[in-house]
């Protein structure tokens, strides 16, 4: 955790879970908000925008701003203030508009 | 999930959702709530029935009071839905939503809205930078994970949430740089002689007057009547600065906490194209209702600050009156019944709507933090400026269907409920005409994201349940 | 007050494309328009640029439509020039995309009849789904076979308009919104417009008010066959750029975002619940790029297009109330270049243009006639 956290526990956590951002693992409490994990692990911001790459982070924490986008397991544009952390979660920054091209190009030009 | 037609669908489980479950099945009604949060509660009481014991006790008797109601609905016999994203509501009454990752819909004889209010839009410079949040998201990231401000802090704006929350943050240790308060002291003054009756609302002004007392005994620097505030920093907020008493300051904070009131939820009624009134006092659309809360379409009810901001006491009655209007739509009790039933509940109303007038002209937000210079960010979404609008307004647009379609301002996830009132009131102001005048966004579904695939794979309805 | 030469009633695409190009002409022109609600077949658009299997069984439609996307560049540079707004003009070649054997059959023989009616003049390539496959990557197992042709492109419709909006303002176009033009009376010298206590004068003028031709129209004496036809658009998230054509089914615009929708009105959406629609529109959506089925959905539009008795635009001049024209159609987006380029100067009367005669009302009392519109 960095030196100057964005946002402190009251107390100790009763159990804590596992979590995976940006390749890095936190160890964050149980039953809380993914928003609320990566705010308290000093994650500054959570997206770029797509638009102009502008840096967003949570800004409602209830599911009205679109502000905390992150890809969650591979899917993109989740909100992550709605979703609790699970143990094992992998979780990316939303970097720009989501990427849905078709990764093996290889097996269908072959022919040109 | 059953596909039967249920005689009441509510939205939302705040304390006007499970208030009005509570009444309609102890009146032996089939209820199902559906509910976006994890928990019952709303934003108000969110995670009361699970909340850390020491959230709780900074978080003050006022939301421990929810925790009785929560339970109590949850015992009530009505069906619960937590985790439900609502996407559709037709004026037909089916109600549309996601449930762990599936498309469903219900079908019911009477719809009620509860989905209670969000806080207003605070567009001021720098306020799109990472660090600054809503005082609301500050309560509830105490509230759901006993997490406070780790860095200096500084709480901006007007409104009682805004003392509410300096005074919890006190509670839990936490010392405030500053509260940066744009209402001022001949507010009172002229509240008081504009609202008649104000003395009725003295119960909330003491609650207020109590905060402030908390917030001053403790040594607070509280500045008033700030003006042209400012939040600077590159990739990150660092600083709050801002005129007050006849000086420029400026505050170093790693966390600013904008807030200047809470205003309806009211997607849900606009997209069903109901009745709406431009409301000059609270400074939002209304949803025009009936004294029962049913809107302009038939079967479909609006209780709570959904409807018009009255707080959680209002909310609760307002639940309850619906409630029993549908029992007596159903036939189960008659209309003297009704009148009977519903007397108690109109005479506590009237009390706790006496101090709102009073609240809504002390803590009226300042034009400037409303309609912003052209700079300003308003369109989180899709980028869009206040300046970007006015230059719409000047080649011909007259409301933000037209801006939006000229710029993408409200076209992105959000559905302009960030943007919304600002673009309304920067058009009006730009055109010099009345908010009325100029209207809201068309909103349409969905009304949260849904994916293609979820949307594909929606079991519609059999035409037996309609 | 000053008189203009024209008044155009009706600020869509097609009323302002028709602004633009008399102004060009340097005609002093003034639009009517009604308020915030009312560009709905302009919001609805699909921002396609479209020939392949327009105007079958009328040859004078499509040979319209393939003048006109060859005049789009020149639309283009010049509200490029004018406004410094880019509409994203792209003539890449589009596909379309079938789902099953008997829509690949019908396509074809459509294509085929067009060719021999342009005597040979309309370029197009009929490709098996291997084929498709190789040329579009992402397409689904589910789709049999397709159509490209390079006459087909797209443009982003809402800067289209944005653009006609502020060129027009800045060639002195002048454009009075929020009225709803009721009573129009003929004059001498022209004409007079009524909205409410308001009244407008001129001595031409353009009826390019969509649906609400048939009902200004009438005023003039002239039957005007337009009806709606209710078409629905769903539009997602933003995606990083992965398809490079417009489809029929499928575009994505310039800022990412994928329109999915029907153009082919024959297929029609007149009924059905709302969400019934857009599940199959989704649905299709997702059987043309099944990588979008964990795409998220933002927005819906329900557009009302303006389709005519037989599908194809109307221009009138009308016989009886000289100086009164009437336009109507549903291809706003394709056909801006030409009725910025072409039909404004027909209707300014720089010139008599015989292609304009086939579109004329007569052909709705001549016979009546029920085509495929698109």
């Amino acid at each position: 955790m960095p030196a100057d956290s964005l946002f402190r526990a009251l107390g100790p956590a009763d159990k804590s879970v596992l979590i995976e951002f940006e390749g890095a693992f936190l160890s964050v409490p149980a039953g809380i908000s993914l928003a609320a994990a990566l705010l308290l692990s000093g994650v500054t911001h959570t997206r770029e925008s797509a638009v102009n790459g502008r840096p967003g982070a949570p800004y409602c924490m209830m599911g009205v701003c679109f502000e905390c986008l992150v890809e969650v397991d591979g899917q993109a544009n989740c909100q992550a203030c709605l979703l609790p952390v699970r143990a094992g979660m992998r979780v990316r920054r939303q970097r720009g508009a989501r990427d849905v091209r078709v990764g093996d190009h290889g097996e269908e030009g072959a022919d040109e | 999930m059953n596909n039967q037609t249920v005689d009441l669908i509510v939205i939302g489980a705040g304390p006007a959702g499970m208030s009005a479950a509570l009444e309609a099945t102890r009146q032996g009604l089939s209820v199902v709530v559906l509910d976006e949060q994890p928990g019952p509660g709303g934003q108000i009481y969110r995670n009361v029935l699970q909340a850390d014991p020491r959230s709780r006790s900074v978080l003050g008797e006022d939301y421990e009071a929810g925790a009785g109601l929560a339970a109590a609905f949850l015992q009530c016999g009505a069906r619960y839905l937590a985790n439900a994203a609502i996407w559709q509501v037709t004026p037909q009454r089916q109600v549309h939503y996601l449930i762990d990752g599936r498309a469903e819909v219900l079908q019911g004889r009477h719809v009620l809205i509860a989905t209670g209010a969000f806080e207003r839009p605070m567009p001021i410079p720098g306020w799109t930078l990472p660090g600054v949040m809503t005082a609301g998201a500050g309560q509830i990231l105490l509230k759901s994970a006993a997490l406070v401000p780790g860095g200096p802090v500084v709480l901006a704006g007007c409104g009682p949430l805004l003392y509410l929350l300096a005074v919890q943050y006190l509670r839990a240790g936490i010392t405030l740089e500053a509260l940066v308060d744009t209402s001022g002291r001949g507010d009172l003054a002229r509240a008081w002689r504009k609202v008649p009756r104000a003395l009725r609302g003295w119960r909330e002004l003491l609650k207020g007057l109590g905060l402030l007392a908390e917030l001053k005994r403790a040594g607070i620097r509280h500045f008033r009547d700030a003006r042209n505030l400012l939040v600077e920093g590159q990739a990150q907020a660092h600083s709050l600065s801002f005129d007050s008493n006849g000086c420029r300051w400026n505050i170093p904070a790693t966390r600013v906490l904008l807030h200047q009131g809470v205003v309806p939820n009211t997607q849900i009624s606009w997209s069903l194209r109901a009745e709406h009134d431009w409301n000059e006092q609270q400074l939002c659309w209304i949803t025009r209702r009936n004294r029962w809360g049913e809107t302009s379409l038939p079967g479909i009810f609006i209780a709570g600050d959904s409807g018009a901001i009255g707080g959680a006491q209002v909310a609760q009655l307002e639940g309850r009156l619906a409630a029993l209007a549908v029992v007596a739509k159903l036939g189960n009790i008659d209309a003297q019944q009704l009148q009977q039933l519903a007397k108690p509940y109109r005479k506590a109303l009237r009390r706790q709507r006496a101090a709102r007038p009073l609240i809504d002209a002390l803590y009226r937000p300042q034009q400037q933090n409303r309609i912003p210079a052209n700079e300003v960010i308003v369109c989180r979404c899709e980028e869009v400026s206040a300046g970007a609008i006015r230059h719409y307004v000047e080649l011909g647009c007259l409301g933000p269907n037209q801006t939006k379609a000229f710029g993408r301002c409200g076209m992105g996830p959000c559905q302009g409920r960030l943007c919304g009132l600002s673009v309304t009131e920067i058009i009006a102001e730009h055109r010099q005409v009345p908010a009325a005048e100029v209207g809201y966004y068309r909103i349409r579904s969905p009304l949260k994201p849904i994916t293609l695939g979820q949307l594909a794979t929606e079991k519609p309805l059999t035409q037996e349940h309609l | 007050m000053q008189k203009p030469d024209v008044i155009i009633v009706g600020g869509g695409l097609v009323g302002m494309s028709i602004a633009y190009g008399l102004a060009l002409l340097g005609r002093q022109v003034s639009v009517l328009d009604e308020g915030d609600d009312a560009f709905r077949a302009a919001r609805g658009n699909f921002g396609l640029l479209w020939v392949q299997g327009k105007g079958y069984g009328m040859s004078p439609y499509a040979q319209w439509t393939r003048e006109s996307v060859a005049l789009w560049p020149r639309l283009e540079a010049s509200l490029q020039a004018d406004t410094g707004i880019d509409v994203h003009l792209r003539q890449s070649g589009g596909f379309q995309l079938c789902l099953t054997d008997d829509e690949m059959a019908e396509e074809s023989r459509r294509l085929l009849w067009l060719r021999e009616a342009l005597a040979g003049d309309y370029p197009f390539e009929l490709l098996d789904s291997a084929q498709l496959r190789a040329r579009l990557p992402g397409v689904g197992p589910s789709v049999v076979g397709g159509c490209y042709s390079p006459m087909d492109g797209h443009v982003n419709p809402l800067k289209l308009l944005r653009a006609l909006y502020a060129a027009c303002r800045m060639r002195g176009v002048k454009i009075i919104n929020g009225h709803r033009v009721s009573v129009i009376g003929q004059f001498a010298s022209g004409f007079e417009l009524q909205a409410g206590e308001q009244r407008w004068y001129a001595g031409q003028i353009v009826l390019a008010a969509g649906l609400g031709n048939r009902q200004l129209g009438a005023q003039l004496g002239m039957d005007v066959p337009v009806h709606p036809n209710r078409g629905q658009i769903l539009v997602t998230e933003r995606l990083k750029p992965f398809l490079h054509y417009p489809t029929t089914y499928v575009r994505q615009t310039d800022e990412g975002t994928v329109q999915l929708g029907d153009s082919h009105e024959s297929l029609g959406f007149d009924d059905g619940t709302s969400s019934a629609v857009m599940a199959d529109i989704a649905r299709r959506a997702v059987q043309c790029f099944p990588q979008l089925d964990q795409v998220r959905l933002v927005r819906a539009w329900g557009a009302l297009r303006v389709l005519s008795a037989d599908g194809f635009p109307i221009y009138e001049a009308s016989q009886a109330c000289p100086g009164a024209f009437v336009v109507s159609c549903h291809s706003g987006v394709t056909l801006a270049a030409i009725h910025a380029l072409r039909l404004a100067p027909w209707i300014a009367g720089e010139f008599d243009d015989p292609a304009v005669l086939p579109f004329s009302l007569q052909r709705f009392s001549q016979k009546k006639e029920v085509c495929h519109a698109g």
